[in-house]
């Protein structure tokens, strides 16, 4: 009898914890907002999100079509990419070339940041060798030279 | 050294690509009539599970439309254009329409209530149009029975101008 009321009360707590995700996954439901902000119009070349031709409402039709058919997001954008092409994905599919995208911002990012690492200390190092060394003294004026710039310094006073 | 080299490509690309129907134009202009782009590619045809090229009419006058459901220049020409498939067919040749970015769904909407009995092809990638210099609709192209591009048109088409262009090249036999 205790055995089953610690069963039942896992049970409950469990399907309480899980109730919430599988609530939300049923009624995940895609989004016209959402999807267009992904999508390109692809005769303007522009996101969908702020494209205004009847290429780009023609697309947002075909989109609101599929959502009313129940289809998910990664099904539309597949759809979408089977009707237009790649083109039509705002950021082109994480393969081949198209690795490049994704992999040479955060790479120039921190080759930027290493090389900032590597050469900063050194630049500081020979900034502060430089202020501690004495310049040195130039050649002696000659005394006529040396008689202009004190009338002229003078007279600046 | 490398962005400069990389500007240079990139501009070379731009000039090449803008060549495509600069050529083509100025080809036709001239009289100097370019073999067709891309006839060998096949292409999915709208509503089928078949694919065809341009290779596939060969022997045919092609009157190759690319079009889309949203353009409406398209669909106001699309009434001519199914009247003259219609008479030029007892020529042999045909008219071979090509969809620009539009969706399946919508093209064959628009095969429906225009009553287009041609053959349509899809270009989904759009590249087959881009051979031909294609970056807007709607764009005709008469391709006669040697697979030469022999007259085109880069905005909607009227009767007037498939009377002056067609007869010419439905009167050359192979």
């Amino acid at each position: 009898m205790r055995i089953r009321a610690v069963a039942l009360t896992a049970a409950l707590a469990l399907a309480t914890l899980l109730a919430p995700a599988a609530a939300s996954a049923a009624t995940a439901r895609a989004s016209l907002t959402e999807i267009e902000g992904d999508v390109m119009c692809v005769a303007c070349h522009e996101s969908l999100s702020v494209a205004e031709s009847p290429q780009a409402d023609s697309e947002r039709a075909y989109i609101r079509l599929l959502i009313a058919q129940g289809e998910n997001e990664p099904q539309i954008e597949r759809a979408l990419v089977g009707q237009y092409g790649a083109s039509v994905l705002a950021l082109p599919p994480a393969h081949g070339f198209n690795l490049t995208v994704y992999i040479l911002p955060p790479l120039i990012l921190v080759i930027g940041i290493a090389t900032l690492v590597i050469t900063l200390p050194k630049w500081r190092r020979r900034a502060q060798a430089a202020a501690q060394t004495p310049l040195p003294a130039g050649p002696p004026l000659d005394p006529g030279d040396a008689r202009r710039l004190d009338e002229d310094l003078a007279r600046h006073e | 050294m490398v962005a400069a080299v990389a500007l240079l490509a990139l501009l070379a690309f731009g000039v090449e690509g803008q060549g495509t129907s600069s050529s083509i134009d100025a080809q036709v202009a001239r009289g100097v009539w370019p073999v067709a782009p891309d006839a060998n590619l096949a292409l999915p045809v709208l509503g089928s599970s078949r694919s065809e090229s341009l290779d596939d009419f060969r022997g045919k006058v092609v009157v190759l439309n690319v079009f889309a459901s949203w353009c409406d220049p398209c669909r106001a020409e699309a009434p001519i254009l199914a009247r003259t498939e219609r008479a030029i067919v007892k020529h042999d040749a045909t008219i071979v329409g090509v969809t620009y970015l539009d969706n399946s769904d919508s093209s064959e909407q628009f095969v429906r209530q225009e009553h287009i009995t041609y053959p349509v092809l899809r270009d989904v990638s759009g590249s087959f149009v881009r051979s031909f210099g294609t970056t807007g609709v709607p764009e005709t192209f008469v391709i006669d029975r040697q697979g030469h591009i022999v007259a085109l048109r880069r905005y909607q088409l009227d009767n007037q101008w498939l009377s002056q262009t067609l007869p010419r090249v439905l009167a050359e036999r192979s």
